[in-house]
């Protein structure tokens, strides 16, 4: 299987099988793959899971990953939820599976190509109002076009569009050029130079993917903000009698010392 | 000198113009973004995780831009539809 050649600008137009009316190219051979190796990897470490202290290395690796991917979706929509855990794990992990595969040798990113990456946006651009409604009715999600007033009403649609437009382009756009200046590369120096470039792209993979799957929470979050906002008041509220009572324990504490 | 030279030389002299122009604001911007954000952790270390978070999504939406000029001069140079067009002629 030959790579990309400097010619193409996306594994799109690398056809390796054309049958009667359909082709096979290397963007969908490959997502085949990933989503193979992801489903095959999750289905052999959550085969026997265990709540002891004994675990195995797999359930540790996965326990740590979703942890963390928690711990920040927690940090940006600044509430203890379980429900976009799915769609942003998901995505996160995806991307960052196509980025890191491109250490075997013969494998084109399918993050690489346009028609990837703008069917990942459109993923983010339904999941915002279905978040946005189930989280606070139809009503409220629509009210929040109109927010400041109606006029700002054709710059909120066109902000829709356009970032996902820019979410899909921004992806494209840096894992495109990480093996285009590779495919450069090999054919100007092609002794170690190409090395440092590939792992440059490793870094710039993973960052993408950690940037998509934030991007998406922001909007998500966006969406879903006046119920935070009330959570958040109520919050503060709750807080500010728990330091009241902490200031009150200490104050016994030290007439008592 | 014939329609196809002149498409050719056109396209590949705005490509280059495209991303060189194209890059200057955004490595303005990065450089503001990072030093105001190095200047903040170093005020603030304990909020460090949401400066960097703050700071890597804002970088990616900074660097946005000149993506767009790498796509646009990329389009130019290995998928352009008026060379084609021509050649297609």
């Amino acid at each position: 299987m030959d790579p990309m050649s400097l010619k193409d600008i996306s594994p799109d137009a690398v056809i390796l099988w054309q049958g009667k009316g359909i082709s096979l190219n290397a963007t969908i051979l490959f997502t085949w793959l990933v989503l193979l190796l992801l489903t095959l990897v999750s289905w052999l470490a959550t085969r026997n899971l265990s709540a002891g202290i004994k675990i195995s290395r797999w359930q540790n690796l996965l326990e740590a990953l979703v942890s963390g991917i928690r711990n920040q979706i927690h940090e940006v929509c600044q509430r203890k939820t379980d429900r976009y855990l799915p769609f942003i794990g998901a995505l996160f992990l995806y991307i960052a599976a196509c980025n890191f595969l491109t250490i075997f040798p013969g494998y084109l990113a399918p993050t690489g190509s346009l028609s990837t990456t703008v069917a990942l946006a459109i993923c983010v651009f339904i999941a915002v109002p279905v978040f946005g409604v189930a989280d606070q009715g139809l009503r409220g999600y629509l009210k929040r076009y109109i927010q400041p007033n109606v006029f700002m009403l054709p710059f909120h649609v066109i902000g829709e569009f356009s970032r996902t437009l820019a979410l899909a382009v921004r992806l494209f756009g840096n894992i495109m050029s990480g093996t285009k200046i590779v495919a450069i590369l090999i054919a100007i120096a092609p002794l170690f130079f190409p090395i440092f470039m590939h792992a440059l792209g490793l870094l710039t993979g993973l960052i993408q993917a950690y940037i998509f799957a934030i991007l998406a929470m922001v909007y998500i979050a966006s969406a879903t903000r006046t119920q935070q906002e009330k959570e958040e008041a109520a919050r503060s509220q709750s807080e500010t009698t728990a330091n009241q009572t902490s200031l009150d324990n200490r104050k016994e504490i030290g007439k008592n010392g | 000198m014939d329609n196809s030279t002149l498409i050719g030389m056109a396209s590949i002299i705005t490509a280059g113009l495209t991303i060189a122009i194209g890059a200057i604001g955004p490595a303005l911007g990065e450089g503001r973004a990072v030093a105001q954000a190095l200047s903040a952790i170093a005020q603030q270390p304990d909020e460090k995780n949401t400066i960097t978070r703050t700071l890597f999504v804002g970088l990616a939406m900074i660097e946005s831009t000149a993506i767009y000029c790498f796509v646009i001069s990329m389009i130019l140079i290995f998928v352009n539809p008026f060379w084609n067009y021509m050649i297609a002629r």
